[in-house]
């Protein structure tokens, strides 16, 4: 077996998840300058949702395709997701938007833990499996593996990240939502509600993170109550890499997030000659958000333009 | 005739500072109006307010009949009343032409926007070479153009200019002035605020002065340029 082109699609796969993720934490800073702390327990909300649905209904109907069962996990935690974003901003954010930086934030945290009570008073404190529902077939390519799962997981987050940056570039509500993140007041001028295209802003973010939550459970095999935690601040950690604020940022970080986890952790034993071994992986994480807070804090596409006004 | 804009005893206050006291003032539809003061008087305090930025403390905001007062700055901007905000406010990091598109948001009619947009680059043919170019690179007289053609896109009734002369070479301040007139020659209406009152007074048909929030004089511009209070405090003699 290939280890190199293994750990490659490895990373690829988990960072293409972190990038949808990262997505939602640099959207939210790019439109408010605030960091959403509660994202990463919205996306452990639509894991945890989908998978009461998904166990729900393979245990009610276990003749239905994985895939649809799927799908109707999906389509009930997308929604949740999105209501729970809007839910989020006007009732935590929006009242503290004049207030100093510290207070939402301080709020951010305060609604995750809120969120992480929320999940473990209704799933428990246990970790809940993924039902085996999907096809578990594997390709050999050059000698390296690849699931079906981890096909689909690649392929659906780049359609996604596709259609959010033609919505940002090309669409009404991408060009208020541009035009907000540069001026308030002069998109306001403009005739841009926009109360509401930051309301969207939170609702879009959310339902990347919904689809990503369902990814990493089907990925992983389970969630849990507590999982948003690690895989926010990965995710934040992606979006400072890339240069918080910046789509494409976002979605650059996460994916080199994934491959220095993936290959951190496989190479990691040999390097240190087998004192660390590969649950070291989240480790690197917070390395490279060190690493990029301390060399180059505005992260790899940040502050690429030169600003006049 | 009837006035487009009508303010009748405005009052704004920032926290416990009284900034604008009492002003009431009169834009009939396609009239050049400007506000003259010092700095501090309160000008764009009373643009703010009209376009919903602020809410006023007291007073009220009529425009063609309807009231605006309380109303948010992007349901004012709706009803066909635009504001240029002191600074120009461009985009930074749109370009050109994404500037202009801005200003037709709230507009659907595609053919009309695309045949204002051809009419904005042949009033701005600096622009037009630039289109492609961020926003945030022009120059200070390029981009005072650019947010002027971002407000024709707009098609308003009503313009409220703030300062379009501020931090601009005397050759370009000609520039942006003759945009001005032309835009107003179209039947739109202008409410100037300008600190470079004898520039104002030129280009306007009538005044009002502020002072300390207050309006102390307003007339014809011919009256207010030979005014000797006027002359002394803002035509420097
Ligand atoms: N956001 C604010 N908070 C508190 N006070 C303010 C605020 N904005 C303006 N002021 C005060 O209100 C008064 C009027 O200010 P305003 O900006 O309207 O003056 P202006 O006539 O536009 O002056 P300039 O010619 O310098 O632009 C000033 O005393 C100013 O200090
Ligand atoms: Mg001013």
């Amino acid at each position: 077996m290939d280890i190199f082109l293994q750990q490659l699609i490895n990373g690829l796969v988990l960072g293409s998840v972190y990038a949808l993720v990262a997505l939602g934490y640099t959207m939210v800073y790019g439109i408010l300058e605030l960091i959403n702390f509660a994202h990463g327990e919205i996306t452990m909300m639509g894991a945890m949702v989908s998978l009461a649905v998904i166990g729900a209904l393979a245990l009610a109907a276990p003749g239905l395709p994985g895939v649809l069962v799927l799908g109707a996990g999906l389509a009930v935690a997308i929604p949740v997701c999105m209501a729970l974003g809007l839910l989020i901003e006007r009732v935590a954010y929006r009242p503290l938007r004049h207030a100093p930086r510290l207070a939402p934030l301080i709020t951010a945290i305060g609604v995750s833990i809120i969120l992480q009570n929320i999940a473990m008073l209704i799933w428990g404190k246990q970790y809940i499996p993924f039902p085996a529902i999907l096809p578990q077939g594997r390709h050999e390519i050059l000698g390296a593996s690849i699931s079906d799962t981890q096909i689909a997981i690649l392929v659906l987050a780049v359609l996604i990240m596709m259609t959010l940056i033609l919505v940002v570039q090309k669409t009404r509500l991408g060009r208020a939502m541009r035009a907000t993140a540069q001026s308030r007041q002069v998109a306001s001028l403009m005739g841009v509600d926009v109360n509401r295209v930051i309301a969207s802003t939170f609702v879009i973010g959310s339902a990347l993170a919904a689809v990503a939550g369902v990814m990493v459970s089907a990925y992983y095999g389970l969630a849990h109550y507590y999982m948003g935690f690690l895989l926010g601040l990965k995710a934040f950690s992606a979006a400072v890499l890339g240069g918080i604020g910046n789509l494409g940022g976002a979605m650059l970080g996460g994916l080199l997030l994934g491959l220095i986890e993936s290959f951190g952790a496989g190479y990691i034993g040999d390097l240190t000659g087998g004192f660390l071994g590969s649950h070291y992986q989240d480790v690197f994480a917070f390395f490279v958000l060190i690493a990029v807070l301390v060399f180059r804090p505005s992260g790899l596409l940040g502050a690429r333009v030169v600003e006049r006004a | 005739m009837s006035a487009l804009l009508s303010i009748s005893q405005l009052s704004v206050a920032y926290g416990g500072i009284q900034a604008v006291r009492d002003l009431s003032l009169e834009v009939a539809p396609g009239e050049m109006v400007c506000l003259i003061g010092a700095n501090g008087a309160g000008k764009t305090t009373t643009l703010k307010a009209i376009s919903g930025l602020i809410a006023p403390q007291a007073g009220s905001v009529h425009f063609d009949g309807q009231a605006l007062t309380r109303l948010p700055a992007h349901e004012v901007a709706r009803r066909g009343l635009t504001l240029v905000p002191e600074g120009r406010g461009v985009f930074p990091r749109m370009s050109v032409v994404e500037n202009l598109m801005m200003g037709a948001y709230t507009r659907r009619d595609r053919a009309t926007i695309a045949r204002d947009l051809d009419q904005v680059y042949a009033l701005l043919p600096r622009l037009t070479e630039r289109r492609a170019q961020l926003a945030g690179l022009l120059s200070g007289g390029e981009q005072q153009m650019l947010a002027l053609g971002r407000a024709m896109m707009a098609r308003p009734r009503l313009l409220l200019l703030d300062e379009p002369s501020m931090g601009l070479a005397p050759l370009m301040v000609q520039a942006v002035f003759d945009i001005i007139r032309q835009i107003a020659a179209g039947d739109v209406a202008v409410l100037l605020v300008e600190q470079n009152a004898h520039l104002a007074l030129k280009t306007c048909a009538r005044g009002y002065v502020l002072e300390n929030g207050v309006v102390t004089l307003s007339g014809m511009s011919a009256d207010l340029s030979a005014n000797p209070a006027v002359r002394q405090a803002y035509l420097g003699e």
